[in-house]
């Protein structure tokens, strides 16, 4: 493994479902996570889910018919839910807003407030776009405002120790849980059942701090290069002409593999440059995992192999551009 | 649909290294530094497209930055905007600008150094 570290977030893309050994708990594409504990929890879980897609309806309803559609449809939809669902519907018209600002509108405006003032406020403001943009701007505030007291509630019920299956994660608890609590739990279960899951694939790569040492007023030392070289899978000469391109200089190599750069450099700056080969040479493009090789392809291009998932690329070859005449003329034209 | 025998290359005739290098130098704007003595740095602007006036568009960079600067001849590298200074940020800054710069394309300037 040519990972030391464990990142600390998990790795979430990768994959799409995942089965436990007691309960399924099921990543749909587009990031719903549902779980089922038992045929109960199934249920209670459908529930949940099923009213997360009628608002977008609901929106688009009243965006076509703003003043009749709404009264008799949301009406039902808010007897029929508790305010979790609430909180869940809001998040899905926060959601949407962003992608579709109109009917999102409409949306927040019908959840925020079925009472009649808004309405008559919506139904004023149709007279003009800009007073609509507006009213639906206040609508939206409005909306919020009623979301967030509605919010309120759930959090102060939902509580409980999931691993001890307290309160809410009671086995036969049938109030259904909120979303990100679901979220949260399934996160949990994936760390703790899939320890090394997160390490594998992760793109936490280290190598040692480069070691910068000044030798005399003008030359840099850089003590760890082979190790670094190593721990990085990559020939010596490569890094150093890669090293003297970017920093513009040139040097040599001192004994027991030390390189000497002409021109002082801390190690912040020696970092930052390795940090790029590393990027540029090292990773793998496709899975960004460090475990590649570099070798000469045909027709002098290099390519950089992945272990990891087999994919292949070409990449620069290292060029030392246009660099600039410093120091003393005279000397030049001697030496 | 392409007509292999209207292509105007002949794809038998030998790669021509130069050709390619210096093609390849052109896509992409190289933004150097140096360093002099003590503290004192050079930034240096490779490979500006063609279409550019390199002598007005340094006499804007010098105002701008209050650097001095010159445009340097070289033989394989073409013409090459020298400023005095770090002037990595700026450079780059000015090269993407759309307002008062030349409206190029983030992706053709790669910056170099530390």
């Amino acid at each position: 493994m040519a990972t030391e570290e464990h990142s600390d977030t998990p790795d979430r893309k990768s994959r799409k479902s995942v089965v436990f050994d007691t309960e399924a708990v099921v990543v749909e594409g587009d990031g719903t996570v549902t779980k089922m504990a038992s045929a109960e929890a199934a249920q209670d879980s459908a529930q949940s889910h099923a009213p997360s897609t009628p608002p977008l309806s609901d929106a688009l309803g009243a965006f076509t018919n703003p003043n009749e559609a709404p009264v008799e449809e949301q009406a039902p939809a808010e007897d029929g839910l508790d305010l979790s669902m609430m909180k869940k519907k809001k998040k899905k018209s926060k959601k949407t807003e962003e992608a579709d600002g109109e009917a999102a509108a409409d949306g927040a405006a019908d959840e925020g407030g079925l009472d009649l003032t808004m309405k008559k406020k919506k139904k004023k403001s149709k007279k003009t776009e800009e007073d609509e943009l507006a009213a639906k701007i206040a609508a939206l505030e409005m909306g919020e405002e009623g979301a967030e007291d509605q919010a309120e509630e759930p959090k102060e019920e939902q509580t409980g120790d999931m691993d001890k299956g307290t309160g809410i994660w009671t086995h036969d608890e049938t109030k259904p849980i909120s979303y990100e609590l679901l979220l949260s739990r399934f996160f949990n279960l994936l760390a703790q059942k899939n320890p090394d899951h997160a390490s594998s694939g992760s793109k936490n790569y280290k190598i040692p701090p480069p070691q910068c040492m000044r030798e005399g007023n003008k030359k840099t030392i850089f003590g760890n290069l082979p190790d670094i070289c190593k721990r990085m899978k990559r020939s010596e000469e490569h890094v150093t002409s890669y090293l003297f391109a970017e920093l513009g200089t040139s040097g040599s190599t001192a004994g027991a593999g030390q390189l000497v750069i002409k021109g002082r450099f801390q190690q912040k700056q020696i970092e930052n440059v390795l940090r790029k080969y590393i990027i540029e040479y090292v990773t793998c493009k496709t899975c960004r995992s460090a475990d590649t090789e570099l070798n000469k392809g045909e027709n002098r291009l290099y390519f950089i192999n992945c272990h990891h998932c087999g994919s292949r690329r070409s990449v620069t070859a290292i060029k030392t551009g246009f660099s600039a005449q410093v120091g003393k003329r005279r000397k030049m034209r001697t030496g | 649909m392409s007509i292999e025998n209207l292509k105007t290359y002949d794809p038998f005739a030998e790669a021509d290294e130069d050709t390619g290098e210096s093609k390849q130098a052109q896509n992409y704007i190289h933004i150097r530094i140096q360093q002099r003595n003590g503290r004192k740095t050079l930034t240096t602007v490779q490979g500006l497209p063609n279409k550019f006036d390199r002598k007005k568009i340094l006499k804007v960079i010098k105002k701008k930055f209050a650097c001095n600067g010159t445009i340097v001849n070289d033989t394989e590298m073409g013409e090459v905007i020298q400023l005095q200074g770090d002037q990595r940020k700026d450079v780059q800054e000015f090269l993407i600008d759309k307002k008062e710069g030349l409206e190029l394309d983030p992706k053709t300037i790669k910056v170099h150094g530390f």
